[in-house]
């Protein structure tokens, strides 16, 4: 006996056009399908049952990467929606500024299906155990949400309203994540995370973004994920490290902040006193390459 | 509800009408009577439904065939040409690289995808490539060395 998984029945509707999506995504119950690696293992689950698909695959004006201001910095980086995890991971632009997004596409899921799921779908999908929405809040991104009447912007940690939810709304489309780029060097980045094996969610992780001044913190961003940490950002450590010296005893500190204001759920994949010990350990590794990072 | 999608399959054009639920995998083995490409874990984790969509592998249990409508699939049964196996193909064969042979499909259709982008890949390089792909006799090592065969002989012969 054999047991498929099917997903419930549903209508699909390709779009021709950001402004065609727009107009499809205006109907009730109606889902975006971009690289589907997130969605369509939902809806054989049965855990999403949307009337009406639409896929955006065919925009190509949503696919890319790329610098916007000076090549010595102070401009941003635009990620269109519909860029590939497997194309983050090839971007030179991408990882020349911000190698935290290199460390985490390298182990985000597995290299077949970073062929096809999208930057914008893992933001979307809202998983409480996504990579990128730490590593963008950790970068501190800005979202771009096309709807009817233009463009909106929304902080990356004002984007998720809870797991599996955020702040798009009907006839609304993710189209763009903007990174700001500082202007001047002494920025650098890293992501660190544990995970079961190969391909698999998060047990914790880790990204750290940090602006130094000489040996001065500067800005300081950490993102976690996997650990009920709200927004995905640990503010509490951040807010300790804005203005100390980039030193191990101070990342130490901050880490074990960070541990401690999470809010990790025990489950399959280990009980809370191991992720909290996982989320400082992490947090540590993590600054510390992004420190050494910002200073060579 | 059903909807016509038509599929370039190893340079074929077929058209079928099917629900726009349908998996990719089941239009192929069910629809086309294509059961090289193997309806394995049904979870996205195994791999054996690893066929080409424009040219980039994906594991067919999870794209809709709707998805796949105007475009182009390759399968396992395109690698064999002109009644010559793909160096892949003898690899599996000269390195025992199959045991059950369940995985191998897919497995084979991801090696001709790194080998056709990196003609001589280290042997991480190969683990990294199949990573999201599961060997459930655990056969990994000859796989590995199925590929670097390969590797060889396809370099050696271009």
């Amino acid at each position: 006996m054999h047991y498929m998984q099917v997903p419930s029945h549903v209508e699909y509707e390709r779009a021709t056009s950001v402004e065609h999506a727009l107009s499809l995504l205006s109907r009730p119950d109606t889902r975006v399908l971009a690289g589907g690696h997130s969605l369509i293992p939902m809806m054989k689950l049965r855990l999403a049952q949307p009337e009406m698909l639409v896929d955006i695959n065919g925009l190509a004006e949503l696919d890319y990467i790329r610098l916007d201001g000076g090549a010595s910095g102070g401009g941003q980086l635009r990620i269109g929606a519909l860029a590939r995890h497997a194309d983050l991971l090839d971007s030179a632009v991408a990882g020349e500024h911000f190698p935290i997004f290199h460390d985490a596409e390298r182990v985000v899921a597995d290299p077949v299906v970073r062929l096809w799921g999208t930057v914008g779908g893992s933001l979307c999908q809202a998983d409480p155990s996504e990579d990128l929405s730490a590593v963008f809040a950790a970068a501190r991104a800005t979202a771009v949400i096309r709807g009817p009447d233009g463009d909106r912007l929304v902080p990356v940690r004002e984007f998720h309203l809870g797991p599996y939810e955020t702040v798009i709304g009907r006839g609304e489309l993710l189209a763009e994540v903007r990174v700001p780029v500082p202007a001047h060097r002494g920025t650098g980045s890293a992501y660190e995370k544990v995970a079961r094996r190969v391909g698999d969610w998060s047990v914790a992780a880790a990204g750290a973004v940090l602006r130094l001044d000489k040996h001065t913190i500067k800005e300081a961003g950490i993102g976690l994920t996997a650990v009920a940490a709200e927004h995905f950002v640990a503010a509490e450590a951040e807010d300790f490290l804005r203005g100390k010296p980039a030193t191990e005893e101070n990342f130490t500190a901050a880490a074990k902040i960070a541990a401690e204001h999470c809010h990790p759920v025990p489950d399959q994949r280990g009980p809370e006193d191991y992720k909290r010990h996982l989320v400082a350990e992490l947090t540590a590794r993590a600054l510390r390459r992004a420190a050494a990072r910002a200073t060579t | 509800m059903t909807m016509r999608v038509a599929v370039t399959v190893n340079g074929t054009e077929y058209a079928r009408d099917v629900e726009p639920r349908l998996l990719l995998i089941h239009f192929l083995r069910d629809e086309l009577g294509l059961t090289g490409s193997h309806w394995g874990c049904d979870t996205s984790n195994c791999g054996s439904c690893v066929v080409w969509l424009d040219a980039k592998p994906v594991k067919a249990c999870t794209v809709l065939a709707a998805m796949a409508d105007g475009r182009s699939v390759r399968t396992v049964e395109d690698l064999e040409r002109d009644g010559r196996l793909d160096p892949v193909q003898e690899g599996f064969v000269e390195c025992h690289g199959l045991q059950c042979g369940f995985c191998t499909p897919g497995m084979m259709m991801t090696a001709r995808w790194l080998l056709d982008r990196n003609p001589d890949p280290s042997e991480a390089e190969i683990r990294e490539a199949i990573s999201g792909q599961i060997c459930r006799c655990t056969g990994y090592e000859n796989i590995v060395r199925s590929v670097r065969w390969a590797a060889k002989k396809f370099r050696d012969t271009s």
